[in-house]
């Protein structure tokens, strides 16, 4: 259990805390290397690649946003709502966003 | 007297090297991956970086700002609720509630699901119920949620499995009918995946990871490969990782072929564009620890292979960094000082795209 939050306190974008998932995404959506997804977040976020692991400049961002925070914020998008945002954001489609909208009547 | 540093042995033990000793190590751990894997050695300032890490005083070492990366990871949530005397700690939890402390508790990038078992041939039994978890964990959740397991092969083999035991064959030289075996078991396995993922697609899963393959030789990579090329035709946007089991494909069966490449024998740098023109998203490449050098000796190794591996590889590479790959100590509980230096080593010198 130490040896992944070992690496994701050396290495890693702190997930939500700041912009680790978007990131992660656009890898894994479109095989991009790291230079060139950040590039590609940063731009849609509208700050610098240094920002997307800056909780600071994250939080507030993603409240705004409305693509998820860790903390509870009521009546804020959380999990598929806040996927769905993101999908906006980042100009993607994500799998289950697609399978709740086909759910509803 | 020469200044001594605290560093550790493959196996994690506590040992003190001079600042000589860890230049001479690293020197002669890169030296050993570029004779085997025919591929170049660090220059002399990356070796000099190496040893700036290996040496800092800190307890813990981080990346410098500005240079994160994302982390996968394998095995995912069982890490918190498995209790099978591995890795996982056994506390009581459901996978979602392992999945959502991983993403808001921990920082996870990334996280994946996984079945107690995890490899791909036990989850058909209970198929119905990771599609439920799947769905009510991307409910959820926010970081992409991957689907992980093992292919394991081996599974297919008797006594677990339909087909005879290529190990058994091969000992009477029965060369041939172990080759056929390990062909039906590779059919078998490719079938198997692509039928879980199916329906773990159909349940909201963002894709899926191999996690080791090629731990039953060629056969099990050549299986893989095929599931990966199965998946990627079916679902244009599947989310796919392919993680490798170790360093060197052993070549079991021989004479497998991928796009006109033998299989066995390849090396991470070699392994990283197959897994690209099945196409998989993200590759994991893995270089094993050796528990009798030290770790410089094994970070000069591992980071050697993996820098030409991120350089051959026309995808994102995420290196494997558990227990006792990637320079880590194969050790259940790895230290802080020796995983923080390892990572930082990953991200600076040999250029990874992540974790």
């Amino acid at each position: 259990m130490g040896m992944p939050i070992s690496h994701i306190m050396t290495s890693g974008m702190s997930g939500i805390r700041a912009a680790g998932d978007l990131v992660a995404r656009m890898q894994l959506a479109k095989n991009m290397r790291i230079g060139e997804a950040k590039d590609y977040v940063a731009k849609k976020l509208d700050v610098t690649t240094d920002d997307l692991s800056d909780e600071y400049v994250m939080r507030e961002l993603r409240e705004d946003l409305g693509i998820g925070v860790i903390t509870s914020v009521a009546g804020a998008p959380k999990g598929i709502a806040a996927k769905m945002n993101i999908e906006k954001l980042l100009g993607i489609d994500i799998n289950c966003c697609e399978k709740f909208r086909g759910q509803l009547k | 007297m020469a200044t001594e540093y605290k560093l550790r042995m493959g196996d994690g033990k506590r040992i003190f090297m001079t600042k000589e000793q860890i230049v001479a190590d690293l020197k002669e751990g890169m030296a050993d991956a570029a004779d085997l894997g025919e591929i170049p050695e660090l220059s002399e300032d990356e070796v000099d970086k190496l040893a700036d890490i290996v040496t800092m005083p800190s307890r813990m070492v981080g990346v410098e700002q500005g240079k994160e990366v994302p982390v996968t990871h394998d095995i995912g949530t069982i890490r918190i609720d498995g209790d099978q005397g591995n890795s996982g700690v056994g506390i009581p939890s459901s996978r979602l509630v392992g999945a959502m402390m991983h993403e808001r508790a921990f920082g996870a990038d990334t996280m994946e699901l996984g079945h107690i078992d995890y490899s791909y041939k036990p989850v058909k039994p209970v198929i119905a119920q990771e599609m439920q978890t799947m769905e009510v964990c991307q409910q959820n959740m926010i970081v992409p949620l991957l689907y992980g397991a093992m292919p394991n092969m081996g599974l297919y083999y008797t006594p677990d499995g339909p087909f005879p035991n290529p190990g058994d064959l091969m000992k009477a030289f029965k060369i041939q009918e172990a080759q056929e075996a390990m062909e039906h078991a590779a059919e078998h396995l490719t079938r198997d995946t692509v039928w879980i993922m199916q329906r773990l697609m159909s349940s909201g899963a963002d894709g899926v990871n191999f996690d080791t393959i090629g731990a039953a030789g060629d056969g099990d990579m050549f299986a893989s490969l095929h599931a990966i090329e199965a998946l990627r035709k079916q679902y244009p946007d599947i989310y796919i990782e392919a993680g490798m089991a170790g360093e060197l494909l052993l070549g079991l069966h021989g004479e497998m072929e991928y796009d006109g490449t033998v299989l066995a024998g390849l090396w991470p740098h070699q392994q990283a564009p197959l897994a690209a023109k099945a196409g998989a998203n993200v590759f994991g490449p893995v270089v094993n620890t050796n528990t009798s050098k030290s770790s410089p000796w094994n970070l000069g190794r591992a980071v050697t292979f993996i820098k030409a591996a991120v350089e051959a590889s026309p995808i994102p590479c995420h290196v494997n960094m558990g227990m006792g790959v990637g320079g880590i100590p194969m050790f259940e509980t790895p230290t802080i000082d020796a995983v923080s230096r390892a990572s930082k080593a990953m991200v600076e010198i040999a250029g990874v795209d992540g974790i």
